[in-house]
């Protein structure tokens, strides 16, 4: 469904992405793994348009490196940002609302995101700004899956939440995938990762280094002490 | 006591005509990062159309019309001008924005002539309301107030609870997330610039015939909007609200103070020696240092708040 071919991207005149290839399949969860800086983050970027990019990007035949970030959005490219970027001086409602695209309402609503998560239900009126840094990750993804995409970029959704909260995002998480959403994954934890993902790619300097199942990736131990481990 | 009631009236409603001005430019900046410096240019051409479109159907068209066209211009300025501009980096953008003031500047008098132009209070609201202090007060300054008023609520209402309004807010602080969220944010800036243009039109609108429509009302009032902008704190609305009626009582009290300093200080329990080093300041009277004042109380406002009353990202 998402197939990304040589894929450049740039910050100003430095260029952080080189030649960047993967493919996602329909209703499958991919992870995108690396160190800081290896690329992961700007990988997601590139794909949303919001950085400067050149190459192939195609999202169910369809090629989106042209497009801009709304366009893509609206084709059913849904994205989670690493900062989670909520509107804090709106409500938890009217950040939800906001993930919302113009037309006919899709089969995420409002309702299914308060019973995912009750805690947004009792917050609504709360300014965003307010919810604890778990609270605020449920919210980003809950905003972004109202805009019913069929493809999730999420980037590190668990970074810096308590240990429960972690468990609480991974279970959303294959709720989601459970509902026929395909996920591309950005996560430093592998033990997260290696549950969740059917397939890892793996990053670093720009480009990718790996690409395989956590079965190959356990048993891969140079790809791991080269481009993962610390 | 009459005669304070009088000046507060008028500090009032420039404080609310500066507001009308500053809450347009505000949320430009706020939004694109752009400091709009033509912003004042459009007020001056609110006023001119309004002159040209009421001498053919007279002041109440005009009162809808004029701000109407002045938007309309500052959205295709903002779409055809500043949008191609903008890959280009802020610097660009000021740059632009910086000549569009001069452009708009020598298109008005080539077209209406250096000369004020004879732009006038409508007959019926050109009577006196009430009389203070001696001195009549205009009704047309009583509109003023509430049509600005008017347009405050409309303004704040439309921000609180459309969509649009909600879509602004957010792209206020993040607007990469609001586009990757599937709005079309460069559609909403169109907009937003083109309401903001249409707000000052309409400021241009009833100051034009309360005070002088003429070729340097852009200049005059241009810098104090911008004071009252950064000092409201960039981006902030409720910000530019407190800065426009603190700038605008502050400034028309100062205005009417025909007295020393030293005597106005002393008013205020602070007594200065008079034959001191600052002899001169101390004498000069606080009404010949009032165009002063905005930018004292900016500096001052800036030392001890430098994000600005109510602003969150520094100036």
């Amino acid at each position: 469904m998402l197939n990304v071919t040589g894929l450049d991207a740039w910050y100003g005149k430095s260029q952080v992405l080189r030649g960047v290839s993967l493919q996602v399949g329909r209703g499958e969860i991919v992870a995108l793994l690396g160190r800081n800086g290896a690329g992961r983050s700007t990988t997601l970027k590139a794909v949303m348009g919001s950085v400067t990019r050149e190459g192939s990007v195609r999202f169910d035949g369809q090629e989106m490196i042209a497009r801009r970030p709304h366009e893509i959005a609206r084709a059913g490219i849904g994205y989670v940002a690493e900062d989670r970027s909520i509107f804090p001086d709106l409500t938890t409602r009217q950040n939800l609302i906001l993930g919302e695209k113009p037309g006919p309402g899709g089969k995420f609503t409002l309702d299914d995101a308060h019973a995912l998560f009750p805690r947004l239900a009792e917050r609504a009126d709360a300014p965003a700004g307010a919810l604890s840094g778990g609270e605020q990750q449920m919210l980003a993804i809950c905003r972004t899956l109202l805009g019913n995409p069929s493809l999730m970029l999420v980037d590190e959704p668990t970074e810096g939440l308590a240990p429960m909260m972690v468990e609480r995002v991974r279970e959303l998480l294959l709720a989601i995938a459970a509902k026929g959403v395909t996920i591309l994954l950005v996560e430093q934890k592998l033990a997260i990762a290696l549950t969740i993902a059917a397939r890892l790619y793996v990053m670093g300097h720009g480009h990718m280094v790996f690409e395989g199942t956590p079965a190959e990736l356990a048993a891969d131990t140079r790809t791991r002490r080269d481009w993962l481990e610390v | 006591m009459e005669q304070g009631l009088l000046v507060v009236l008028n500090g009032l409603v420039y404080g609310l005509l500066l507001f009308m001005l500053s809450s347009g430019l505000t949320l430009i900046v706020g939004m694109m990062g752009v400091l709009n410096l033509a912003h004042a240019s459009f007020y001056m051409l609110g006023a001119y159309l309004a002159y040209s479109i009421s001498t053919v159907v007279g002041f109440w068209p005009a009162l809808v019309l004029a701000p109407l066209a002045v938007g309309v211009i500052g959205a295709l300025v903002e779409r055809y001008g500043l949008r191609p501009v903008h890959r280009h980096g802020h610097v660009a953008e000021l740059l632009f924005t910086f000549g569009l003031a001069f452009v708009i500047g020598e298109i008005v008098p080539l077209i209406w002539g250096r000369l004020p132009v004879p732009y006038r209070v409508p007959a019926v609201l050109d009577v006196p309301l009430f009389a203070l202090a001696g001195t009549a007060y205009p009704a047309y300054r009583l509109f003023m107030m509430l049509i600005s008023l008017a347009m405050f609520c409309a303004l704040f209402a439309a921000l609180a609870k459309t969509r649009l309004g909600l879509v602004v807010r957010a792209a206020l602080t993040h607007p990469d997330m609001v586009a990757m969220l599937g709005h079309d944010v460069p559609r909403v800036f169109t907009l937003v610039f083109g309401a903001g243009c249409a707000l000052a039109g309409l400021a241009g609108v009833i100051a034009g015939n309360a005070f002088t429509t003429e070729p340097g009302m852009a200049r005059s009032l241009g810098a104090i909007v911008f004071a009252v902008v950064v000092m409201g704190g960039l981006g902030s609305l409720s910000g530019a609200l407190v800065a426009s009626l603190l700038i605008g009582l502050v400034q028309t009290v100062s205005i009417g103070l025909d007295l020393p300093f030293y005597k106005a200080l002393s008013a205020l329990g602070i007594t200065v020696d008079v034959g001191g080093r600052l002899h001169d300041l101390w004498l000069l009277s606080v009404n010949r240092a009032a165009p002063v004042v905005p930018y004292l109380l900016l500096v001052l406002v800036l030392a001890t708040r430098p994000r600005g009353l109510l602003g969150s990202r520094s100036a």
